[in-house]
């Protein structure tokens, strides 16, 4: 990956200043290269990760593996398209493998995401069937570690 | 029993280093924002300790041959021509080491005899003083300077040749100052030696660890074979300091005695970790790569951040240490770690212990995370402000 993607991936709030002292490289042209990357759409958005346990415990996440049966000429398209457009649906994913639609979803309760599933995703024409994955602990995200990571034991030679 | 009446005393007079000193002080105190360690924060690929675990799994834990496993030299062979340009015969002129500590110490003992003089420049790693001590040689220091990039220069080098010099150790890119020795540099070294009895010891086991201009190795320069051995090994550049494993080339003539050194002392380097080793220079180029940009980055972001808070810091061009100039504070290097240390938590090593002419210096390490290393001068910057303040 593009070493300025890859710092920006991990800290997305490095100043340019800071950027550019550790690319090596001038302010005016990181600000300009951000630019490009964002104006072309390389750059989708800034997120910032954070530990949700601390935050809002009233959440819940499920992963919901669907089996379809794509149509023609639009293929997994459209469904797709349909699913990501909800608000509680994070991410979708088409995947290889024994089922077709990989579906993030985050709700209040548990209720909310089965009658997500069976009223929402259940009902779509083309959508199979349906395996609802609740999440029970997050460890790792977007790259970066939730949990405390191991202590440092070397020692100084 | 009067032990001091039994020991040897070489050994007695040896001093211990000074850079335990301080990390003996932080582990007691608990809780320190370390920037001393002089190994990678990153775990040795996966890719390595996987044939680690298949070699464990297939019952290879038999000696090896004493130079070491013949695959391991063959593929050292090619990997030190790539980089080199000068190919040694995995039979006879390759021998697989503990670390590239050993293959140092195998050099020294192989070479230095009682009153042979050792040329070592300063500051640098805390282990050739004391390994030619040991021999009955005789260290000469030739101190580098901030101002010359702490480079070694042919006219230094040529007012301390004797008659009875026999090793020249170059130890480049350097712990701790990060400096390097380009191509342009060496060349008048080499013109010098040519012709001579000295024999070069060149350390280079950061030689991955270059940053901008490409590592260069005295050895590729014509004629420089025959008078050279190169060191190397697989913890700076593959994070594989835990493994112990290192590795010399040299002459046929020089290497079959350290051969005979090894075999009485050590018999065969750890052979897991050699099976390891042969994955790592097969497969781990792009691995050291992504390694060595990580460095890069830190390595820019210390320089300029010691420069802010008023510690002038020399752009080193290899290894992972910056090396700030701490004379603007008027403390010593001792007093400057040992008050930071106990005020801030945060424990640097002092100069001084790379040699004399590292007084009023500090090595920092970023061998650690961006995040670690900005919390870290943080707190260097408001000890800095706090001396201000006091005076």
């Amino acid at each position: 990956m593009d070493r300025l993607l890859k710092l920006l991936k991990t800290n997305a709030r490095l100043s340019n200043a800071e950027l550019a002292v550790m690319l090596g490289r001038s302010e005016e042209d990181i600000a300009a290269e951000i630019k490009r990357l964002e104006d072309t759409g390389v750059i989708k958005g800034y997120s910032t990760v954070f530990d949700e346990e601390i935050v809002a415990k009233d959440y819940v996440m499920a992963v919901i593996e669907l089996k379809v049966t794509p149509k023609a000429q639009v293929g997994y398209d459209e469904i797709a398209r349909h699913i990501a457009s909800y608000p509680e649906v994070e991410s979708v994913y088409l995947v290889s493998g024994g089922y077709d639609l990989s579906v993030t979803l985050r709700c209040r309760t548990l209720k909310e995401v089965s009658d997500y599933v069976a009223q929402r995703l259940a009902t779509i024409d083309g959508v199979v069937s349906t395996t609802t994955h609740f999440f029970l602990q997050k460890y790792k995200e977007s790259g970066i570690m939730l949990i405390a990571e191991d202590a440092d034991e070397r020692t100084m030679q | 029993m009067d032990y001091s009446k039994l020991l040897n005393q070489t050994a007695v007079a040896i001093r211990p280093s000074g850079i335990r000193k301080y990390f003996d002080i932080a582990e007691k105190m608990g809780n320190v924002i370390s920037l001393g360690v002089g190994e990678p924060d990153f775990h040795t690929p996966w890719v390595i300790r996987r044939e680690a675990i298949r070699a464990l799994e297939r019952g290879k834990t038999f000696y090896t041959a004493n130079p070491g496993l013949l695959p391991l030299r063959r593929e050292i062979s090619a990997y030190t021509a790539s980089k080199t340009g000068v190919t040694y015969d995995p039979n006879g002129e390759i021998i697989v080491t503990v670390g590239g500590s050993e293959a140092i110490d195998l050099t020294v003992r192989t070479l230095v005899s009682p009153g042979d003089e050792v040329i070592i420049p300063e500051p640098s790693f805390v282990c050739y003083k004391p390994i030619v001590e040991l021999t009955g040689g005789v260290p000469v220091i030739i101190e580098t300077r901030e101002e010359d990039g702490f480079k070694l220069r042919a006219e230094a080098l040529k007012e301390k040749i004797t008659d009875k010099t026999k090793l020249l150790i170059l130890p480049y890119p350097n712990n701790p100052t990060g400096a390097i020795m380009t191509r342009e540099d060496l060349e008048p070294i080499a013109k010098l030696l040519e012709g001579t009895d000295i024999i070069i010891l060149t350390d280079e086991i950061y030689s991955e660890l270059s940053y901008g201009v490409k590592h260069f190795s005295i050895v590729s320069l014509p004629v420089m074979r025959e008078r050279t051995v190169y060191v190397n090994g697989f913890s700076k550049a593959f994070a594989m300091t835990g493994w112990r494993l290192g590795y010399m080339c040299g002459p046929r003539e020089i290497l079959t005695h350290s051969l005979k050194i090894h075999q009485f002392g050590i018999m065969s380097s750890p052979t897991v970790s050699q099976y390891a080793a042969i994955e790592a220079l097969k497969s781990c180029e792009e691995d050291v790569a992504n390694m060595t940009s990580e460095y890069d980055m830190r390595r820019r972001y210390l320089v300029d951040a010691f420069n802010k808070i008023g510690l002038r810091c020399f752009m080193p061009e290899g290894a992972f240490y910056v090396f700030p100039c701490i004379k603007s504070t008027g403390l010593t290097s001792d007093e400057f770690c040992e008050r930071l240390l106990y005020s801030k938590r945060v424990a640097v090593i002092p100069g001084n212990a790379f040699g004399e002419c590292g007084e009023g210096y500090i090595r920092v390490s970023y061998a650690y995370s961006r995040k670690h290393l900005q919390t870290a001068v943080e707190k260097i910057a408001e000890f800095l402000e706090e001396l201000k303040n006091a005076d």
